[in-house]
C-alpha cells in the first residue's frame, strides 16, 4: 500500500484511519444492505398479496401471528432503521457544515432509528400475541 | 477555522448531466426517501397493534389520493434504491467497473425499477376496489 509510508506505526497497528472508526460503518452499511435483499423481497410480495386480499386486521392479524412472518417482519425492521440511520449519516456528514449542527442531526437521526425500530418491534409483537 | 478559504473545485452545475451522476444522486435521493417512507410502515404496524380505529385510519389514509402518490413514491424509490443496491454491492466485489459496464448496469437498474413498479402497480389497481 503506497499510503501505509505517511502512516505512524501505531496508526498503522490500530488500523482506524483519519475517520477514526476504521471500516466498521462501511460494512454495516453492506451487512445491512445484504440482509434486507431477501428480507424487502419477502415484504413486497407479502405485502402485495394482503392489499390485494383486502388487508384488514383480522387478516393482517392471523398472518402476524404465525411465527416466521413475525421474525422476518422485526428482522425487516432492525435492518431497515440500521441500515438507514447509517446512509442519513453519511448524508449529514457530507452536507451539514456546522459541526454542531452535524453532531445534533446525527444523534437525533441514531435516537429515531432506535425509537421507530422498538415502536415498530413491539408492535409486531403484540399483534402477534393478541392478535 | 479556515475551511472557508480553501480552494473550491467547479460547482456542480458546470457539469453536464450524466446517467452515471445522475444515478448516483438518485441513490442517496431514494434513500432519504425511504427513510421517511419507513414511518409508513411503523404507522401501519403500531396501528394494528393499536386497534380497529387505528387500523381503520391508517387504511383509510393509504386508500386516500394522497396516501396512493406516497405509495407509488415509495414503490419507486424502493425499487430504485434495491436494484441501484444490487449494483453498488456487485461493484463492491470488484466487479463491474469498466465504463461501459457501469453505463449497461445503470439502463439495468432504470428498466428493473420501471418494470417492478408498472407489474406492482398493475396487481395493485386489478385487486384494489374488487
Amino acid at each position: 500500500m503506497a499510503g501505509s509510508r505517511m502512516r505512524s506505526p501505531l496508526g498503522r497497528a490500530i488500523g482506524l484511519g483519519s475517520a477514526k472508526e476504521g471500516v466498521d460503518h462501511w460494512w454495516a452499511q453492506r451487512i445491512t444492505a445484504l440482509a434486507l435483499v431477501p428480507l424487502v423481497v419477502w415484504f413486497v410480495i407479502s405485502v402485495v398479496g394482503l392489499a390485494s386480499a383486502g388487508a384488514d386486521l383480522p387478516m393482517l392479524a392471523a398472518w402476524v401471528g404465525y411465527p416466521l412472518p413475525a421474525v422476518l417482519l422485526i428482522l425487516l425492521v432492525v435492518a431497515t432503521f440500521y441500515h438507514g440511520a447509517l446512509g442519513l449519516q453519511v448524508v449529514i456528514e457530507d452536507w451539514v457544515a456546522v459541526e454542531g449542527l452535524r453532531l445534533g442531526l446525527i444523534i437525533t437521526v441514531k435516537l429515531a432509528a432506535i425509537l421507530l425500530a422498538v415502536l415498530g418491534i413491539f408492535a409486531v409483537v403484540k399483534i402477534s400475541f393478541t392478535g | 477555522m479556515t475551511s472557508d478559504r480553501r480552494p473550491l473545485s467547479p460547482h456542480l452545475q458546470i457539469y453536464r448531466w450524466q446517467l452515471t451522476s445522475a444515478l448516483s444522486i438518485l441513490h442517496r435521493f431514494s434513500g432519504i426517501a425511504l427513510s421517511a417512507g419507513s414511518l409508513l410502515l411503523v404507522w401501519w404496524l403500531v396501528a394494528a397493534a393499536t386497534g380497529p380505529r387505528s387500523y381503520a385510519g391508517v387504511q383509510h389514509f393509504l386508500g386516500s389520493w394522497l396516501g396512493r402518490i406516497l405509495l407509488f413514491g415509495w414503490s419507486v424509490a424502493l425499487y430504485y434504491h434495491f436494484c441501484n443496491g444490487l449494483r453498488h454491492l456487485w461493484w463492491d466485489s470488484g466487479r463491474g467497473l469498466e465504463l461501459p459496464q457501469v453505463y449497461a448496469g445503470g439502463w439495468m437498474v432504470l428498466g428493473a425499477t420501471v418494470v417492478l413498479t408498472v407489474v406492482t402497480w398493475i396487481i395493485a389497481i386489478a385487486h384494489w376496489s374488487a
